[in-house]
């Protein structure tokens, strides 16, 4: 029984760097490329009496469930075979929001952009900023103001970037134990009961949807 | 039926449109021409509502077509290049579209059955040629008998039998008392098709009258060799 | 079932004793509705003599026992102190006390007011007692040959000052502790100058220090302990050869919680125990020549945190699975052995098939350091950034420690659960 338990959390070890690097990635060149890829049809699309609100969220749904698809085919049912417990279940749903979060990104990222090599760079450069530099900047914050009290403010600063989050609810599974030495504990009480999950899911419903919205505010103005 | 008044476009530092004012009616085929970048694509894609005018307004049928959408009913639109997604059949396509416009009218499936479509139904959409695609958009535009065509560069790609046949639709229907807006650059299908010639020269239009008018002001018999001409003046004036 | 598993050569010992007293013994039974008091019956006792109480609420308290007589309750009678006293104190040797349920003692941290305390006493028996919301539970002091078994001790109470220790021994030799249940003390077993002791199968949690907590205890032994969630965890302190084999450390979780924290150990045993779900696993300092063997770490936050003033031990033939971090150091210059242990963070390869992987496993992770000098960083923990720099490291070493190292790493786990 142990056995298996340490496999399963294994497992999920591996398909968390999965998740928080290889999820954002696809999602959002994904979402970028598809959106230039059919520009034409768009354009055929809003040249038939339709609102742009609808051809917009058509394809923002058609987009965003396929890749929700993707994750649950990819990683969802290999996680769940291998066993349905409270981490692989945190793991089927943040892979999910994030994946949502990011194709919100990128549609905003393409709407704004004129042409499809530099959505794509900019859509890279959101990826690199959360998954890599934003946590370069937190450790020299953390390191430079080491003497102050940081908790609250680096937990702010950490539900500001959608990766963090994620991440975060992860480790509250996984790393519990460790966690609970340090601010852990904060983060436990913050995150760990039921309003704690309320406050990231609506932090992360933030970043799906104005993202969204704003896309969808230019795109109704835009000049296909 | 779509009456152009001070429409004004500008990308940036770009003026695409300048105050324009245009009257289409129908019966009419229209030859919008132009060289490349002088505006016509932007004209077109105004009446459209897929560029939002800086200035202006545009009526379809007397009626500003700002924030409104279903005007586009009357609209058949075939675009230069029709690209489809990739894993779309042929016959997922027509549905689809059928569907979204959901009008009463009688569909007119003529050229869906002249281009054979109902027999390539299952098809998807990226293992047609750039030639049946082009059928494709043409066979939708006139599929809901819409009282306005809006037809950019039509015969571009199209083997020759079909540009005939689309000729001949393009005729029938005007003589249905349909308005039709052409861009090419094939002057001789112009000179076939077209009764009216509007000429679109940086922002501006430069010429705006019969083909017939233009012909004996020129005094030349084809169209090709008129808008030469129109050039010519064009630049000597400037 | 532990406690029926009585120390025999003790117990042997007892009866030779008792027996022959008993020959000639009296048996004088207590009722609560007979207005006999157990006080009384003390009182008229001789020794040898065997006082039976019987199902009912004493209100009793302050008995000092001065003759080896066993008292012996029927049903757990209740001998309730009214939070004022205290109610047995046994001042003689050759005692048993068995079978009582004990409630509210008086609490005091001046005079240490127990529920049963013993002074100056030989060969004495606690058995099979429930001790409930008591300030310290047993309270032995300056005695040998203390058999305490079987005994549930329960109380409660939000501070750490509202609490006595559990099971509290203070310069004894030759104590026995077995299968006693311990819950919600300030430490749950305390030894101070405790020395040849056995603690066998005891379960101690819930307490608001430190499950087990000793110091100048040499010689003792320590079997199939569990000690769970305590607010402490366990501490052992300047102390000599002391054997643990078989205990559970776990769930013991704070920044300053430790599944078991050594100081100033020297020439000790940790092996077969298990430690999992700590926030750290093993704190050491001042630790030296003691061996860890066969010992698994499973999902702490730290398996072992080493102090650079810890040397000669060696970890040898271990399982770390699933800790976040397995090793953790404060220097660079470290004199301790690993050896054939298997680390599940391990990535090398074992080309020559022998179950040793032929690259060194470096237990020591770059953020881990990072982390102790500014513990905020946690948050960061398993972040892409965090994750190149542990890479960086891992590959050249210029922060951690590069002799802290498994020349000999094991590719599979050992099966320590049978």
């Amino acid at each position: 029984m142990y056995q298996l338990d340490t496999d399963t959390s294994k497992v999920i070890l591996s398909l968390l760097s999965i998740l928080l690097l290889i999820v954002p990635l696809i999602s959002g060149v994904f979402t970028t490329i598809h959106f230039y890829n059919s520009y034409e049809f768009t354009e055929l699309m809003l040249a038939q009496p339709l609102r742009r609100e609808t051809v917009f969220l058509a394809q923002y749904i058609a987009v965003a469930s396929s890749l929700c698809v993707a994750f649950v085919v990819g990683v969802g049912f290999p996680t769940l075979i291998y066993g349905v417990n409270s981490s692989s279940l945190t793991l089927l749903y943040t892979g999910l929001m994030l994946t949502l979060v990011f194709v919100s990104l990128a549609f905003l990222v393409a709407v704004l952009t004129r042409d499809k090599a530099k959505a794509i760079g900019v859509t890279l450069l959101v990826w690199f900023f959360f998954s890599l530099i934003y946590d370069a900047i937190l450790l020299w914050v953390v390191y430079a103001f080491g003497e102050y009290p940081l908790d609250k403010t680096l937990l702010v600063l950490v539900s500001l970037n959608p990766v963090d989050l994620a991440r975060i609810l992860m480790i509250l599974k996984l790393d519990i134990s460790a966690l609970m030495g340090y601010t852990g504990a904060l983060y436990k009480d913050f995150f760990g009961n039921y309003s704690g999950m309320l406050f990231s899911t609506s932090i992360l419903l933030v970043w799906i949807l104005v993202p969204v919205w704003i896309a969808l505010r230019v795109f109704k103005k835009k000049d296909i | 039926m779509i009456s152009i008044r001070k429409v004004s476009k500008k990308f940036n530092k770009l003026h695409a449109l300048r105050e324009i004012d245009l009257d289409f009616e129908k019966g009419k085929v229209y030859a919008l021409i132009g060289p490349n970048g002088s505006g016509k694509t932007t004209l077109i894609k105004s009446i459209l509502g897929l560029v939002i005018p800086s200035g202006g307004d545009i009526l379809v049928d007397g009626e500003s077509i700002q924030k409104s959408w279903l005007y586009r009913e009357k609209i058949g639109y075939m675009p230069q290049t029709g690209r489809y997604p990739d894993n779309l059949q042929i016959g997922q396509l027509f549905e689809m579209m059928k569907n979204i416009r959901s009008s009463n009218q009688s569909l007119d499936e003529e050229l869906y059955n002249f281009f054979d479509f109902a027999l390539l139904s299952n098809k998807r959409m990226h293992t047609l040629s750039g030639g049946t695609r082009q059928k494709v958009s043409a066979a939708l535009a006139f599929l809901f008998n819409p009282p306005i065509l809006i037809l950019d560069e039509p015969t571009a790609g199209l083997d020759p039998l079909a540009v005939e046949i689309l000729k001949e639709k393009i005729l029938q229907q005007k003589k249905a008392g349909k308005l039709i807006i052409i861009t090419s650059h094939i002057m001789s299908d112009l000179d076939d098709l077209a009764t009216d010639l509007v000429y679109v020269y940086e922002g501006n239009i430069i010429y705006n009258d019969t083909i017939d008018t233009l012909k004996k002001s020129t005094n030349e018999q084809r169209l090709g060799k008129a808008i030469v001409h129109l050039m010519n003046q064009n630049s000597v004036q400037q | 079932m532990n406690c029926l598993t009585i120390h025999r050569g003790l117990l042997l010992l007892l009866l030779s004793i008792l027996v022959p007293l008993q020959m000639e013994a009296n048996i004088i039974e207590v009722k609560a509705t007979s207005g006999k008091s157990i006080s009384g019956a003390i009182a008229t006792a001789k020794d040898g003599d065997t006082i039976k109480v019987y199902p009912g609420i004493y209100k009793e308290a302050n008995m000092v026992i001065t003759k080896s007589l066993y008292i012996l309750g029927i049903d757990h009678p209740v001998l309730d102190g009214e939070l004022k006293h205290e109610i047995f104190t046994i001042a003689a040797s050759d005692v048993i006390i068995e079978g009582f349920k004990i409630i509210n003692t008086g609490r005091s941290s001046m005079e240490d007011k127990a529920a049963i305390k013993c002074l100056d006493a030989n060969n004495i028996i606690i058995r099979n007692n429930i001790l409930h919301h008591t300030f310290f539970g047993i309270h032995i002091s300056n005695s040998s040959g203390i058999i305490i078994e079987c005994n549930y001790l329960l109380t409660y109470g939000a501070h750490e000052y509202e609490h006595g220790n559990g099971i509290h021994l203070w310069k004894c030799t030759d104590a026995y502790l077995q299968g006693n249940v311990i819950e919600g003390h300030r430490d749950g077993i305390y030894f101070e100058f405790v020395t040849k002791s056995k603690i066998i199968n005891n379960i101690s949690r819930k307490n608001k220090r430190y499950g087990l907590h000793f110091m100048f205890s040499h010689d003792d032994e320590y079997y199939h302990n569990s000690f769970i969630n305590n607010g402490a965890g366990v501490a052992v302190m300047y102390t000599t050869n002391v054997t643990m084999r078989y205990n559970k450390f776990e769930e013991n979780w704070g920044s300053s919680s430790y599944g078991m924290l050594l100081k100033d150990i020297r020439d000790s045993h940790v092996e077969f125990n298990t430690f999992s779900s700590n926030t750290t696993g093993i704190y050491m300092e001042g630790t030296s020549r003691t061996l860890f063997h066969k010992n698994e770490f499973r999902e702490n936050g730290y398996a072992v945190k080493l102090m650079a003033s810890c040397d000669d031990n060696v970890f040898s033939k271990n399982n770390f699975k699933g800790n976040t971090f397995d090793i953790s150091t404060n220097g660079k210059t470290i004199l301790n052995t690993l050896e054939h242990n298997y680390w599940d963070k391990y990535q090398g390869y074992d080309r020559d098939r022998n179950g040793i992987g032929d690259v060194p496993y470096r237990p020591v992770s770059l953020f881990s350091m990072i982390v102790e000098q500014v513990p905020p960083a946690m948050i960061l923990w398993r972040s892409f950034f965090v994750m190149i720099l542990d890479r960086a490291e891992k590959s050249l070493p210029v922060v951690t420690p590069e002799n802290l190292k498994d020349l000999s790493p094991k590719m599979k786990s050992y099966d320590l659960h049978s």
